[in-house]
C-alpha cells in the first residue's frame, strides 16, 4: 500500500448526510470481480446525467472545472453507510482520492479506507463548516497524519483522532495480512487451546 | 467483574492485542457471496495465499443469481453477473472451501441459510463481506460485516485485527400491537434516534419484547442494526435458539451437544454489567411503519404524513411534498423477500393479508423466498398458492430485487413498497422510489394499490375462519 504522511490537495464539497456506498459506486457499476476499473463508475448516479452514456452532470461538484484533480472529499454525517462493498473505496482510490473528511462514517467503509491508503478524518460539523467557509475555488486543504491535523489555506488547523492501528497502517503502508501472519504461532496456539474448549466449532 | 454478552464473546475470541488499539480476534466462520467474496478469494489467490481452515469458510451464491423459476446454474439477474458466479465457484473449489452453489438444495441468502445449516451458532465469531451479517447476532454470535480485504484477512490468518467497539443496550419494553412486527420496531427506533443513532456500537437488544419475539423476528431486528450505523447487534440466546439448532448440518453433533448447550447457557449479560449507552424504547404505541424518504430514518406510521422537516433532496427524489399523506400514494411495485424479511414467518404474515385477495391493477408484485429451504417450507403449507393466486410472482431464492445490479427492475419513478432494508436513491433501480415496510404492510399495499395499513386486512382475515378452512 502507498504510505500516507502529509498531503495537500483540492477538496470537493459533498456536504450531504448519509451518503451511502450505493451512491459512491452503484452495484450496476461493479462489472468485474477485481479491484480495478471502478473509477469510471464512481458516483455514477450523480456524476452523469445518463450513466450509460457517461454524460457528465455539470451541477455535480466533482465535475466542476476547478475541482479537477481533486484528492480530498468533504462530506456530512454517516458517510459511506450501507453496503460493505469495498469497491466504493477502490473506486475512490482509483479516482485519486486520498482523504475523506466527514462528521462520521459508516463503520465498514471506515475500515475499508484504512486498508486502502485512504485517510478517513472525523471532524465536528462546526469544524467542517469553518474549513469549507471560503470563496476560494478550488478549496485546498492540507493534512498532516503524523501530527493529526488538517487545515485550509490561511485558516485554523483542526486536530483529529485516529486509532493507533489505523494510523500505523496508513503511515507505514503496511500489508495487514503480512503483519498478522507474523503472529501465526500465537494464532495456532490459540486454536489448539480453543479446540479443547469448544470442539464443536472446529468440526 | 461483570461482563456484557459482547464482553464475553470478545474474551472468548481474543488471541492477543497490542497497546492502545486493536485486538486479534479469532474468526470461527467466514462466509462469502459471489458479489464481494469473489474479490476476497481473488486477492488471496493472487498472493498465493490459501485458507488457514478451509472447513470453516463457506461461499454462497445469492446476490446476482437470477430469481426466475428454473434458472440456469450460471444465470444472473445482472448483465455480466455470470462472471461473478463462475469465478467464485472456480476459486471456491480451488481453495477447498464449502461451496453452496446456485443449484444446491441448501442455497439461499447467506444470512438466511447460516442458521438453517447451523453455520451460525451461539458464541461463534462469524464475518462476511456483507453489511447485513449483523442479522446473525440474533443467535448470540459475534457476527459482523466486513470489507473484502478483511474477509481475505480472516480466511488467510484465522483472525481479524480490530479495536473493541463501544457498547449500547436497547431495551424494548411494552407490548407489540397486533399487526406490528420487528420490522416496524426497527424502523421506529431508527426514526427516533436517527440513522447514525447506533454509530460504531455493538448493540445488545434485550427486554420483554425481544424475549417474546420469534427468532426470525429477532433476526429482522438485528438485520436493521447496520441501518442504525451499528458495528453489529446481538441478542442473548435462549432455549428456543438452542432447540432450533439441533440436527442442522453444521451444528454440534450428539457427542458435543451437551457441552455446546452448556456453554451457550453462559452467553448472557451479567445483571450489573455496564454499557457505554443505554436506550429504553417502549414499543406499545408503534404502528405499522413505512419510509417516505431515502434513508431508513425517514420512517413514519403508515397513516402518517410526510414531516414538515423533510429535506428537499429526498422529497424531490421520492416525488412527495411535506405534509402529504402516504396513504394516498398509488404504487407500481411491491417486493417481499430479502435477508430482512424473506423468512417463513415473513411469508406467512404476508399470506395472511393476501389470502383470498387480489393485487390491484397496475401493481407488479414479486415474492422471492430468502432460501430454498424457506421456499420448500412455504410450498409445503400452500403459501405459494396464496401468493400466486393473489397475483404475486414466486421467485427462485436470492437477494433479488432488494438491490439493482443492472438488469430487470421497476421503471424509473415507479413507487415501490418493499420488505427490504434500504431506500437509498437508486437502490432498486435508477429513479425507483422505494418505501420500506413490513411484509404485511407490503402485502396490504399491493392489494390496495396504494400504501396501506395491514391491520384492517389482518382483522378481516381473523374474522373469517371459513376462508381459513377453504385454504386447506
Amino acid at each position: 500500500m502507498t504510505p500516507f504522511t502529509q498531503h495537500t490537495g483540492i477538496a470537493v464539497r459533498l456536504l450531504i448526510d448519509n451518503v451511502d456506498t450505493d451512491q459512491i459506486i452503484p452495484s450496476y457499476e461493479m462489472k468485474t470481480t477485481g479491484q480495478s476499473g471502478l473509477s469510471d463508475g464512481l458516483f455514477a448516479g450523480w456524476r452523469y446525467l445518463d450513466p450509460a452514456k457517461r454524460v457528465p452532470d455539470p451541477a455535480f461538484a466533482l465535475n466542476a472545472p476547478a475541482n479537477q484533480g481533486a484528492t480530498i472529499l468533504i462530506a456530512g454525517e454517516n458517510f459511506g453507510c450501507g453496503s460493505s462493498r469495498e469497491h466504493a473505496v477502490w473506486a475512490l482510490a482509483e479516482f485519486g482520492i486520498r482523504c475523506v473528511v466527514a462528521v462520521s462514517f459508516g463503520e465498514i467503509f471506515h475500515g475499508n479506507c484504512l486498508r486502502n491508503s485512504i485517510l478517513p478524518i472525523s471532524l465536528p460539523r462546526e469544524a467542517i463548516t469553518k474549513l469549507t467557509a471560503t470563496d476560494a475555488e478550488p478549496l485546498r486543504l492540507s493534512v498532516d497524519l503524523p501530527h493529526q491535523e488538517i487545515s485550509g489555506e490561511g485558516a485554523d488547523a483542526f486536530g483529529f483522532e485516529i486509532d493507533p492501528y489505523g494510523k500505523r497502517l496508513l503511515l507505514e503502508g503496511l500489508d495487514p495480512i503480512g503483519l498478522t501472519l507474523k503472529e501465526r504461532p500465537a494464532i495456532d496456539a490459540f486454536h489448539a487451546a480453543d479446540k479443547a474448549r469448544r470442539s464443536w466449532v472446529y468440526r | 467483574m461483570s461482563q456484557t454478552l459482547f464482553d464475553k464473546l470478545w474474551a472468548i475470541h481474543r488471541v492477543g492485542g497490542e497497546t492502545g488499539g486493536a485486538d486479534l480476534i479469532a474468526i470461527d466462520r467466514t462466509m462469502l457471496h459471489e458479489r464481494t467474496g469473489a474479490a476476497a478469494l481473488k486477492a488471496l489467490a493472487s498472493r498465493g495465499l490459501g485458507p488457514i481452515a478451509p472447513e470453516r469458510v463457506f461461499a454462497v451464491m445469492d446476490h446476482v443469481v437470477s430469481f426466475k423459476e428454473g434458472r440456469g446454474k450460471n444465470e444472473s439477474r445482472a448483465p455480466g453477473g455470470d462472471i461473478f458466479i463462475t469465478e467464485t465457484r472456480a476459486m471456491a473449489e480451488a481453495a477447498g472451501i464449502h461451496l453452496i452453489d446456485s443449484d444446491d438444495a441448501r442455497q439461499g441468502i447467506v444470512h438466511v441459510i447460516a442458521p438453517e445449516l447451523g453455520i451460525v451458532l451461539p458464541g461463534v465469531s462469524i464475518v462476511c463481506p456483507d453489511s447485513h451479517t449483523c442479522s446473525l447476532g440474533a443467535y448470540g454470535a459475534l457476527a459482523w460485516g466486513v470489507g473484502s480485504s478483511d474477509a481475505a484477512h480472516a480466511i488467510a490468518t484465522g483472525v481479524i485485527r480490530i479495536k473493541k467497539p463501544q457498547q449500547m443496550r436497547v431495551t424494548l419494553e411494552g407490548v407489540l400491537a397486533d399487526g406490528v412486527s420487528a420490522k416496524d420496531v426497527a424502523l421506529a427506533l431508527i426514526a427516533a434516534y436517527g440513522a447514525g443513532g447506533g454509530a460504531r456500537m455493538a448493540i445488545e437488544f434485550d427486554g420483554p419484547v425481544v424475549r417474546n419475539l420469534s427468532i426470525e423476528g429477532r433476526m429482522t431486528l438485528c438485520n436493521m442494526a447496520v441501518e442504525f450505523a451499528a458495528f453489529t447487534a446481538l441478542i442473548a440466546p435462549d432455549d428456543h435458539v438452542v432447540e432450533s439448532l439441533k440436527g442442522r448440518g453444521f451444528s454440534p453433533d450428539t457427542a458435543d451437544w451437551d457441552a455446546a448447550a452448556a456453554h451457550w447457557q453462559t452467553l448472557k449479560t451479567d445483571p450489573d454489567a455496564a454499557f457505554d449507552k443505554e436506550i429504553i424504547f417502549d414499543v406499545s404505541a408503534i404502528a405499522p411503519m413505512v419510509t417516505w424518504g431515502t434513508s431508513p430514518e425517514d420512517a413514519i406510521a403508515v397513516s402518517g404524513k410526510v414531516p414538515a422537516t423533510a429535506n428537499d433532496r429526498a422529497l424531490d427524489y421520492m416525488g412527495l411534498a411535506q405534509g402529504q399523506s402516504l396513504a394516498e400514494e398509488s404504487i407500481a411495485g411491491a417486493f417481499i423477500g430479502s435477508c430482512t424479511n424473506g423468512r417463513l414467518s415473513d411469508l406467512r404474515q404476508a399470506a395472511e393479508v393476501l389470502r383470498g385477495r387480489q393485487v390491484a391493477d397496475g401493481v407488479q408484485a414479486v415474492c422471492v423466498p430468502g432460501s430454498k429451504s424457506v421456499r420448500r417450507a412455504a410450498e409445503a403449507e400452500g403459501l405459494d398458492k396464496i401468493f400466486r393466486a393473489a397475483g404475486f410472482s414466486w421467485g427462485a431464492p436470492g437477494c433479488a430485487m432488494c438491490f439493482y445490479a443492472g438488469g430487470e427492475t421497476f421503471a424509473p419513478e415507479a413507487r415501490v413498497i418493499s420488505s427490504t432494508n434500504r431506500n437509498f436513491e437508486g437502490r432498486q433501480g435508477p429513479g425507483v422510489r422505494t418505501h420500506l415496510a413490513s411484509p404485511a404492510t407490503v402485502a396490504a399495499s399491493a392489494i390496495a394499490g396504494h400504501i396501506a395499513d395491514p391491520r384492517g386486512y389482518l382483522a378481516e382475515a381473523a374474522a373469517e375462519p371459513e376462508t381459513e378452512a377453504a385454504r386447506s
